[in-house]
């Protein structure tokens, strides 16, 4: 007796359930790593700068975190690649935290406030 | 782009995925809230401690009379930093390794997946070491979780996530008795994408952490 599983092909099946992911290659995870590299020394160097003393020091830094944040998780968390289902369980539970963040950072004044 | 495709066996499921893998990532987005209570609870705080020490350069003469130093040391935190941001690497080298075990190009030093395990725990635990030597030195300097605000708010949001990156460790150090023992196999790939996973997020957890905490004043 033929069994039905014999029918399928287990790659097209595995790729349906999203467990048959894709990752990169070490020659990428290396140019991946360099990059991050290249971020944070030029994370450091902005503070070092005379633009810490500029309104842009705190959005270029804000903008350099986030892509540093984002390359780890779509490369190195393969959420590039990954169920789309890992990623709303990441991404739901993450855009809750910050519109949590700054909500409380304006209810509690924080843009207001003399910084020390 | 050239990828590898990695098959994960595992008991039928109702979403068709592993359990493992979803239990992960649901404690993953679970975490997210708890950092960012952390970070919130430090920003809201950041600025209103009435005594020092202080984070950042608060005033130099001659607008004050005297120099209120900055405690927070960015060249020993840019490497740490650094440090663990390669630990993120040699994580994915020791998942690679033991998905792709016994196939072509991955037979030296890049199937190594003891190397690459023991390396993420040993580059790990520098991390820890730098947090130490920085809490240790902050304690000389007078601020500690009593102190003020900014010494309550820190010392509570990187004792946190030095505390992950410790269980992050000894995890890594399991995955690598394991290793030696009886060598993990790619049917035990989804053991080791668990553990990178949790790994990667402490890892981006601190890349918030760096920008927020040191280098934003």
């Amino acid at each position: 007796m033929e069994d039905h599983l014999t029918h399928t092909n287990p790659d097209t099946d595995l790729h349906a359930m999203g467990e048959m992911h894709e990752h990169p290659t070490w020659k990428q995870y290396k140019w991946v790593a360099l990059i991050l590299t290249i971020l944070t020394v030029l994370e450091v160097w902005v503070y070092y700068t005379p633009l810490q003393n500029t309104p842009l020091f705190t959005p270029v830094l804000l903008i350099l975190s986030v892509i540093k944040f984002a390359i780890v998780v779509m490369f190195y968390m393969h959420l590039k690649y990954d169920h789309r289902l890992f990623r709303a369980l990441f991404t739901g539970p993450l855009a809750v935290a910050i519109i949590t963040l700054i909500s409380l950072l304006f209810l509690f004044g924080a843009f207001s406030v003399q910084r020390k | 782009m050239t990828t590898a495709a990695i098959p994960h066996a595992h008991p039928a499921t109702t979403t068709g995925l592993d359990h493992r893998k979803v239990a992960i990532w649901t404690f993953i987005g679970s975490e997210c809230m708890l950092f960012a209570s952390l970070i919130s609870t430090y920003l809201i705080y950041k600025g209103r401690s009435v005594v020092g020490p202080w984070p950042h350069d608060v005033c130099n003469p001659p607008v004050c009379a005297v120099h209120m130093k900055a405690i927070l040391n960015i060249p020993v935190t840019s490497i740490s930093t650094f440090v663990l941001l390669m630990s993120s690497l040699t994580m994915v080298l020791a998942l690679a390794a033991v998905e792709n075990r016994g196939k072509r190009g991955y037979e030296g030093l890049l199937g190594n997946s003891k190397l690459w395990l023991l390396s993420t725990a040993i580059l790990g635990t520098t991390f820890l070491g730098f947090q130490a030597y920085e809490f240790t030195s902050f304690v000389h300097e007078g601020l500690t979780i009593r102190t003020n605000l900014f010494g309550s708010t820190f010392f509570t949001l990187t004792g946190f996530h030095g505390a992950h990156v410790t269980a992050g460790v000894l995890w890594l150090l399991t995955l690598f008795a394991i290793d030696v023992k009886r060598g993990l196999q790619p049917k035990d790939a989804l053991l080791v994408d668990i553990s990178a996973l949790y790994w990667h997020f402490v890892d981006v957890v601190w890349v918030a952490i760096f920008t927020l905490v040191y280098l934003i004043h």
